[in-house]
Formats: C-alpha cells, structure tokens, sequence
C-alpha cells in the first residue's frame, strides 16, 4: 500500500482534481442555464437542450485550455529544473505529460459530442418553432426581430428554412462543423495502430489543431445563445406575460422583450496556453538552429546507427532524451531517442535502430557519406532537449537491481556507464557497492552494442581486479531448440557463445523468486533499490516481490521498487 | 513517408465515420427531426450492416510482421473473407462508401457522418491507387516442431564400440549424447560426473541455469 501511495498518489490526486473541476464546471453552467431567469424565453423555445449544449461547451472551454499544455515540453523542462528543491514526485509527475494530454483529448472528444448532439435538437427546434409548429408562445417569440427596434430571441430569421442551411450559413454553424471534422481527423489518425506504425501520418494530420483553435475562437462570434436583457426583465414580468404572447406591445406591463446575445468567452480560456504553445515551438525552434557538432558516426551490426554529437552549453543527466531532426530528410519530424552516454563523458550519443521511415534513411545517408568519404556535416542534425526526469535515484541505494527489457535497456547503457565512471572516481554522490543487472530480450539482435558495452566494462572491472563489482545475467526468452543444440555444443567454452561475455547467457524467463532470495542471502542488511524499463506485467511481478522479499525490520534487507519512466 | 498503408487509417476513418453516422441517425429519430426518414435509412441500411461490420475486421499489414486485430474480429474476419473480391478490393469499397454516404447528407444530424464517410472513401482510393488490398488476419496454427534430427552427435569412438551395458545398471549419457532425456530444462539429464559413453568430459553443471 505505502509503495502505490508513493507511485501513484500524487497521480490520482490530480486525477481527482481534474475531474472535480470538470464536474464542478458542468454542473454549475447547467444549473445556470436551465434555472436562469433570463433565459426563461430561451428555454420555452429549447427546452432542457440549451443547458445540455451550454454545460459542455463550459468543460470544453476548460479543457481546451489544458490540452495545450502537457505538450509544451521546454516549459515542462523548466519547471522540472526549477522544482529541484521539490519532492522528485513531482517531477516524475511532469513525465506522465502525454498520458494526460490523451485523457484530456477523451474528455475533449466525448464533450463535443454531447454539445454537438444538443444543438442539433436546438436547430431542429428553433426552427420548427419559427414555422409556426408549436404553441402561441413560441411562434410569438419567434417572430420578435421582424420589426424594427425588435432584438430577436430565434436566431432563424426566415420562416422557410432548413436546419442544414442554418448550420452552413452562421458563423458558429460552419466554424462548428470545421472543428468537428478536424478533431475527428485528430482523433482517427491518433489510434495507437497509426501512430506506431505510420508515425508521419499521425504527427501531420495532430496539426489541424491550428484549425481547431483558429475555429473554436470564432465559434461563438455570433453570439446566437439568446437572453433577456436586465432592463427588459424589470420592464417585462415573464411570470404574467408568459400566458399572453398576442398582448405583447399592446397593454403596459408586457412590452416586448428584448434579448441580447451572450459575448463569445472561449478566447479568455485559450489565449493565454494559445500564446504559450506559440512561445514554445519558437523556442524549439531556435534551440534546433543551434550548433550541433557530429563528432562521430558508428554503424555497429545490425544496422544500429551511433551517432556522438556535441553541442554548446548541453548538459545531460542519466535516462535522459533528446529530439533529433535531420532537414535533409524531413523539415518537421522530430523524433526522440534516449541518450546512451554518461553525463560524465566530453559528448553525448545516441543509438538508433532501423525502425522506420525516418531512421532508415538517416543509417543509409550516414553510409552513403563514409561510403563517399564525405563528411556528415554538422548542419546536417538538430537536437533539441534534454528532456525527461533524470534517474539519479539509482546511485542512492547500495545494492541496485537493474532490469532491462529489450529496447529498455538502452539507458542502462547510460546509467552502468556514469556509476562506472563515479566508481573510478570515487564519486560521493555514489553509495552504490553492488550492482545486478538483468538484461532480458527475445534475442540479441541489433543489442550487439549493448553487448560491447558490457564487454568493455566488464574488462574494464578485470583490470581493477572489481569483477565482483557489476554482475550481469543475459535471459534470451526466444530460444529454440536450435539455440540449445549449439549451447550443448559450446557449453565447455571459457566465454559464451552468443555474447562473447564471461558470464553465460540464460534462457527462459529468470526466476524471480530465486533471485530476489539469493540478494537478500548475499546482503542481508541492506536496501536494494529494484529499477525496470520494460513492460508492465513484469513491473507487477516486481512489484510483488519486492513487497514479499522485504523485511519489515529496517535492520534487514528492504528491496523498493522504483516505477521508473525512462 | 514511403511505408505508410492508407488503408490502415482509411479502416480507423470509416469505421468512426459509421459510428457518428449512426449517431446521427439516431438522434434525428428518436428527436423525431423533419426527414426522419433518411435518419432511419442511416441507422439501418448503412452504417450498422455495411460500414460498421465491414469495417470492423482489420486487414493484415503487408509489411510489418505484426498485425493487431480488434477484439472479436474473427467471425466477421470470416464473413468479409466470403465475400472475395467485392471486399477484398479497395476500389469496391471506395465506391460503397462514396455511394452510401450520399443519403446522409439531406438532413443536419447525419451531414457530418456522411461527409466522414466521404472522406474514408477518398482515403480508400487513394489506398487503391497504391495497389494495396485488404488481407484477413487468420489465426495462426502453432507447429509443433520436432526436434532436428541432427541433434545426435556422431560416435566419437570408431568400431568396434564399447559392448552395450546390461538394461539394471543405469546409462551413463550426458546431455550431448543422449539428447532429449529428463530433468533439466536445457539439456534435459541430470548432470553425472565423470565419463559419459561416448567420452564427452562432464562438468559439475551441464548446463548452468
């Protein structure tokens, strides 16, 4: 319990809040249509549709506003820098930024069609009513506007038209209609199937929220929701001229009404994240025309692209990620990748696998350039970033289990990298005296790197005579039948046969159980910080693990479980 | 953005396109709107029967390996299938699309279904123009695979071979040379010291897990 308190509980908290916020809004602007004095007229002619439209379009005006914000990521940055004296929740908080973008975007989604259903009845109703269909009242109403010196209630002036031709013809009908059209556009092409498969399609068409906006500004331009003016309620009793509507205009206490429509609010809510969302893109900018120096371009095996790059006044931390643009390729795509160096090296490096569209042509322009022998120019890669909340938790604990699944262990690379370097240099910061590694993946292809990079260290460790320093255990959980024949083989050889590190490789899943029992035996009074980047279900197992191999007593092994966000 | 298989988002299009067009339709209905009629023609005739079940099973991808299908496809993965060609071609349902979409645009509920419906329909061509075709996504039938045969290591020993020993006095092969026998996840025999038959040296674990 106290684990998800710590994880989860400031993420339930603003959860909480959001949704109070949002209920508050809408029942408020309900009550506030449907009980209001001056829109009693309106009402008669609507019915309960008028607060059924107003109290969405409240909680859309709302978030609206806040959808723009998750995204602005420099700003995120900034306030992530400046809370440093915070509590780290917080700053984990700001990477759960798209999680909540997307549920504003749901609510987003399911406001606009409630609000759109209501104001369908609204037309089909106004309009009936200023055919004459219903009652007295009504028609009467209708027809304020006719004369001169007469402000009108029904928006539909002519008495022989359709609502589709209304929609058309106003400003908030066709702004309506554009938006719809355009956030349904957002939202198909936002599918997660699009968005990790044809990731272009998704980040172009995500841009028609420049028309949503320019739209929802205007949308209520023409101030078509009718009320009662002040001045005519105090002149016109609804409660005794209500039965009367052929008096009107003919004995004193029932002059004709006069209504007003009510000034477009939604630009007070979205001007101010409007001008931030601006300020930001500004700054990515001019953040990609700085400098980027391409020190050195590596192809390893299986097409895995290093690229080591420098740039003035870049400062990274562990588990930290940066967006990469190549103009040559495409103006607009920005696409992020984890940093694969320590903070502690002159420069920083990524490693980029073949994957898609984007990253295909960018391996094969690197080769074509060392196949020519021309260089890759430096005007050739943008960089913006860093971004994302640092790991540094990984160097406070003294045992640390580090668990990498696939394409997660790359910033482990990172991270084994900065604690080797904080050993050599006896860094204090670093209270690490062991470290276990697990490192599981279907099979070791396009990891090659990784591989060279355990090697290296684990070399590295042989010559300081630290090999009990970093333990490491590879578990290939695609094995078959042919794996295992050519393990039986080799099995007598020094190194193993697939890495060609000491230590051999594992196959299946690892058994949690028996390590967690085998770490708590080997350090029986310490505190074992468990870090996983991987997939959820295994974040689970963990989870309960740690939970059961904890001692209660703070004397003894105590494992945490840090839900980390690389 | 060479890879990109339109049909993909045109399938995401038109089956969102078939839901807001049913949408419409049943407000129009059930708020008893003028030219009710081609609200009802939208519920029934067209975007249940035809979009939402055509739409529903997704295709196979051409060319990633994965193909992720949606909860409950498979019998109407099935019933599309039957169809061939008429479901199969992109250009077919291009045309489908276009034509129903035609009758929702007479009445304001139903408009915006009918211009989605338009849309998924020029996305649909274009995704006919690259030639791509819709593949139904069958579920795959697990092997079995029998272990190769080439697993037995050849005898070490020339002849004559050392005699066969009596059946009471228990093998003494190790995970080389007798394969596929009990125990361990990998080599499938307990490890035994020493010799084994055939004279492959026997390390205190055979294989180490």
């Amino acid at each position: 319990m106290g684990n998800w308190v710590v994880n989860h509980g400031l993420s339930a908290l603003i959860l909480v809040v959001w949704m109070g916020i949002n209920i508050f809004i809408f029942v408020y602007f309900y009550l506030f249509y449907d009980l209001g004095p001056q829109f009693f007229y309106t009402r008669h002619l609507l019915g309960p549709a008028l607060a059924w439209a107003r109290a969405p379009a409240a909680v859309l005006n709302f978030n609206c506003l806040l959808i723009l914000l998750p995204v602005c990521r420099n700003l995120l940055s900034f306030i992530r820098g400046s809370c440093a004296c915070f509590r780290r929740s917080m700053r984990k908080q700001l990477d759960k930024n798209l999680s909540f973008h997307k549920l504003v975007a749901y609510m987003i989604g399911l406001m606009t069609a409630v609000h759109t259903i209501a104001h369908l009845l609204n037309l089909e109703w106004l309009n009936n009513s200023r055919q004459g269909d219903y009652d007295n009242l009504s028609t009467e109403l209708s027809e304020i506007g006719d004369h001169s010196n007469e402000t009108f209630l029904n928006p539909i002036r002519s008495p022989s038209t359709t609502p589709s031709y209304v929609a058309f013809t106003t400003i908030a009908g066709i702004t309506g209609v554009i938006i719809t059209l355009s956030l349904i556009f957002i939202i198909t092409s936002s599918m997660e199937v699009i968005r990790r498969s044809y990731y272009e399609v998704f980040w172009y068409t995500h841009h028609l929220f420049i028309i949503f906006f320019a739209g929802l500004v205007f949308h209520g331009a023409g101030r078509i929701v009718r009320s009662q003016t002040k001045d005519s309620m105090y002149e016109h009793n609804v409660t005794y001229c209500k039965d009367r509507p052929l008096d009107w205009g003919k004995i004193p206490e029932c002059p004709m009404p006069q209504f007003a429509g009510g000034a477009p609010g939604t630009w007070m809510w979205v001007l101010g994240p409007m001008v931030l969302y601006v300020f930001e893109r500004i700054l990515r900018l001019y953040r990609s025309l700085q400098k980027v120096i391409l020190r050195k371009t590596v192809i390893h095996p299986s097409n895995v692209l290093e690229l080591q790059m420098q740039k003035k006044n870049f400062s990274m931390e562990v588990g930290q990620y940066v967006f990469l643009n190549c103009p040559s390729i495409s103006q607009l795509e920005w696409h992020p990748f984890t940093m694969t160096s320590a903070p502690e090296e002159d420069f920083f490096s990524v490693h980029i696998r073949s994957m898609g569209d984007w990253t295909r042509d960018l391996i094969s322009k690197v080769n074509f350039h060392t196949f020519c022998k021309t260089g890759f120019s430096s005007r050739r890669i943008a960089v913006d970033g860093p971004f994302g909340t640092a790991s540094e938790d990984v160097f406070d604990y003294e045992v640390s289990m580090l668990v990498g699944c696939g394409i997660g262990v790359t910033p482990f690379a990172s991270i084994l990298k900065s604690i080797w370097y904080k050993f050599k240099e006896s860094n204090q910061k670093l209270r690490t005296k062991k470290i276990y590694f697990y490192w599981l993946c279907r099979e070791t292809h396009a990891f090659e790197w990784f591989a060279d990079l355990l090697h290296s260290l684990e070399g590295e460790m042989e010559e300081r005579g630290m090999l009990n320093f970093l333990s490491y255990k590879l578990f290939l959980t695609g094995w078959d039948h042919s794996h295992a024949a050519h393990v039986m083989v080799h099995f007598d050889k020094d190194t193993d046969v697939v890495t060609g590190l000491k230590q051999k490789t594992h196959y299946g899943r690892p058994n949690w159980e028996k390590e967690f029992e085998d770490i708590r035996n080997a350090h029986p009074t310490s505190t074992v910080g468990v870090f996983l980047c991987g997939p959820q279900a295994l974040g689970k197992t963990l989870e309960s693990c740690c939970a059961r191999y904890s001692d209660v007593d703070p004397r003894k092994a105590r494992f945490y479980f840090n839900k980390e966000n690389f | 953005m060479g890879q990109i298989e339109w049909a993909m988002w045109a399938n995401e299009q038109a089956l969102a396109a078939g839901l807001i067009l049913l949408t419409g339709g049943i407000v129009g209905v059930a708020g008893q709107f003028k030219d009710w009629q081609f609200a009802a023609y939208g519920i029934d005739g067209e975007s249940l029967i035809d979009i939402c079940l055509l739409e529903y099973p997704r295709g196979k991808r051409k060319n990633k390996g994965t193909s992720i299908d949606r909860m409950g496809q498979r019998y109407l993965t099935i019933c599309v299938k039957a169809f061939g060609p008429l479901t199969r071609n992109y250009f077919v349902r291009a045309g489908l699309h276009a034509v129903l979409s035609i009758p929702g645009g007479f009445m304001l509920p139903t408009v915006l279904g009918c211009v989605c419906v338009a849309i998924a329909s020029l996305i649909y061509l274009l995704a006919a123009i690259r030639g791509e075709q819709w593949e139904p996504i069958m579920p795959q039938v697990e092997s079995k695979q029998r272990p190769g045969e080439s697993m037995k290591e050849p005898p070490s020993n020339p002849p004559p071979r050392p005699p066969r020993r009596a059946p009471e006095e228990t093998a003494r092969g190790c995970c080389i040379c007798q394969p596929h026998s009990h125990l361990c996840q990998l080599c499938l025999r307990a490890p035994p010291r020493g010799q084994c038959d055939q004279g492959f040296a026997q390390s205190n674990n055979c294989c180490r897990l």
